[in-house]
């Protein structure tokens, strides 16, 4: 593919066809940045980025270039990316969508950037995410995109007045507009998932563990997790395969398994497969076009020689509390690190120390951050602990059991990612119940902590895309990538772009 | 349960969070919204069931590591001290808190 390429249609090449011409020298990796630094500047009006800084990818492409001309093998030698500004970089600055870290610079990269540009991977820039990745719209976002005065909601590619999906909205849509061959962003509650499904493109969420932490803008602590978003599940695979591993040093949480090769079944073939549908994901709610593009996509597995297997995971209903019980909570203790001291914005004008904090938290967090500090403050405090967050980290646990007691009837289960299609931007007015019924189907999984992806399964109301979630046991996320794989050889919904890019 | 006023600014003091009134209020209504629907969890039986920390635990032990204690980090005070809005000889300044 690579070699008929003109250089005028990079963005049509995959994670792997890139690197695969940057290690073959049929391109540099500084020419590959330039094409897609000028391709972000002619779509910035996406409001996918936040941050670029051209010189320092410039610099990183150089780099690059220097280790290819000394033979590197590295599997993302050149190979440009971006990342959702909830990884603190060294190069450029860290917001997290918030007003609360309005031109902060970090000191360090975090581990999976590191990791990432360990495997030579050149920053193209930040993108734009819900505030501390908190939302499912990225209608939350506090900090004006590349090229704009004021914030501004980042717009779905498929359709501009509709969301993107939240909270990497930045990195899904400047995947799906070709902006970028593949990004980072972080699932808490679905935010890879979602907004892959809603912009047509493939993500994955790994195990709760597999990656560090390290240099995350901590939102939830045991439900945050890493992971790549890019076209195929084959890049999906490669970029994941770089972002994991322990990090003994650095994040307690951290998984001791070692790096793997996630992609090295892609091919295995799916004969006997068993893939459980879970009842309470196709019930009343859904929307009728999302349930026909995912029943299509499972009748494409019967064809692959898979076997569809009726299960049941009766807590679905019940991960929506227990999530935005669990998550707060630890929101709202993550979040009191942001007391105008060490880093980060600061009142103006205070009375005494105590006044400082509480107008520094007004002035720097929107107004769903607040809510969640508030909720999160009220479950932890004295009286309540026991009635909400010991009871939702119980129900936690039984929500992970359904699942094991799923996984003993079948090997991967498969749903719709979300209920509808991607909503008019505003068309939740401000309702965030609205938004967290809308998670029902993501919460199950993330609660659980298990390896979750979402692949392109054609489109469904309005003409807007639909995601197929896979949800796979632990550790499962090779075979997850597998049946993504296989099912993209059989379908070109994932090859399809949206008109004007 | 209905949150009242007064817990509402009891809540936001513990959190540190200043709230206008008018944003208060609006507060309190939304956080009513959200607790009817947390309200379910309560009727859950839930006796005997150990809470769940770290997810994977559900099907296997996780202990949490601790490295050797021992200083692995460079100096870095200077880089680390860019982002404070106010540092003055290496501290951190904060407003008057001892006369």
């Amino acid at each position: 593919m690579s070699t008929s390429t003109p250089p005028n249609e990079l963005h049509e090449l995959s994670v792997s066809a890139l690197a695969q011409a940057l290690r073959e020298r049929k391109l540099s990796a500084l020419e590959t940045t330039e094409y897609f630094l000028a391709r972000m500047r002619q779509h910035q009006d996406l409001a996918a980025f936040l941050a670029v800084d051209e010189d320092a990818s410039r610099a990183q492409a150089r780099h690059a270039d220097a280790r290819l001309a000394g033979g590197s093998t590295a599997p993302l030698e050149g190979v440009p990316l971006a990342h959702k500004d909830i990884f603190v970089t060294r190069d450029f600055p860290t917001t997290a969508g918030s007003r609360m870290l309005a031109g902060y610079r970090s000191p360090f990269d975090a581990t999976v950037v590191h990791k990432l540009a360990e495997a030579g991977a050149v920053t193209l820039g930040k993108l734009n995410c819900d505030e501390f990745a908190m939302g499912s719209a990225n209608e939350n976002s506090a900090v004006p995109p590349v090229g704009f005065d004021a914030p501004r909601p980042v717009q779905n590619p498929w359709d501009r007045a509709r969301v993107p999906g939240g909270s990497s909205g930045g990195s899904a849509a400047a995947v799906a507009a070709r902006l970028v061959p593949g990004a980072t962003g972080t699932d808490t509650g679905g935010s890879i998932r979602q907004p892959a499904g809603f912009c047509g493109i493939t993500g994955i969420k790994p195990t709760y563990g597999r990656a560090s932490r390290y240099g995350m803008v901590a939102f939830a602590s045991s439900l945050d997790q890493a992971g790549p978003l890019a076209r195929t599940a084959e890049d999906c695979a490669l970029l994941l395969s770089a972002m994991c591993g322990p990090d003994p040093d650095r994040d307690s949480t951290a998984l001791d398994r070692p790096a793997e090769d996630f992609g090295r079944q892609l091919g295995a073939a799916l004969d006997g497969l068993r893939i459980g549908l879970p009842r309470e994901f196709f019930a009343d709610g859904l929307a009728p076009g999302v349930r026909a593009a995912i029943d299509g996509t499972l009748k494409e597995y019967e064809k692959l020689g898979a076997r569809l297997v009726p299960i049941s995971l009766p807590r679905t209903e019940l991960a929506i509390p227990v999530y935005y019980i669990i998550a707060p909570a630890e929101a709202s203790s993550n979040l009191s690190r942001f007391d105008g001291v060490k880093f980060g914005h600061r009142a103006k004008d205070y009375a005494d120390l105590m006044d400082m904090y509480k107008k520094t938290r007004a002035e720097g967090f929107g107004d769903e951050v607040k809510r969640r500090i508030m909720i999160g403050t009220y479950v932890l405090s004295h009286g309540y602990y026991d009635a909400y967050y010991l009871q939702a980290q119980k129900i936690r646990r039984m929500i992970a059991d359904d699942f094991q007691q799923a996984f003993q009837e079948c090997d991967l289960i498969a749903g719709p990612v979300a209920p509808s299609v991607a909503w008019k931007i505003g068309e939740h007015g401000n309702d965030p119940l609205a938004d967290y019924l809308a998670d029902i189907f993501t919460l199950p999984g993330s609660l659980a902590g298990l390896p979750g992806m979402s692949v392109p399964a054609g489109f469904g109301e309005h003409g807007m895309p639909v995601g197929l979630q896979l949800i796979g046991n632990y550790f499962q996320e090779a075979r997850l990538l597998n049946a993504a794989h296989r099912l993209q050889q059989a379908t070109d919904f994932h090859l399809r772009s949206p008109a004007g890019f | 349960m209905a949150l009242t006023p007064q817990e509402i600014g009891r809540i936001a003091h513990l959190a540190r969070l200043e709230l206008g009134s008018g944003e208060s209020e609006h507060m309190r209504a939304q956080l009513n919204g959200f607790f009817d629907i947390v309200e379910q969890i309560r009727a859950v039986d839930t006796a005997g069931i150990t809470p769940l920390t770290h997810p994977v635990a559900a099907v296997a032990p996780v202990a949490l590591r601790l490295r050797e204690d021992v200083a692995s980090e460079p100096d870095d005070r200077t880089a680390n001290q860019q982002n404070a809005p106010a540092v003055e000889r290496g501290l951190f300044l904060v407003p008057r808190v001892i006369e």
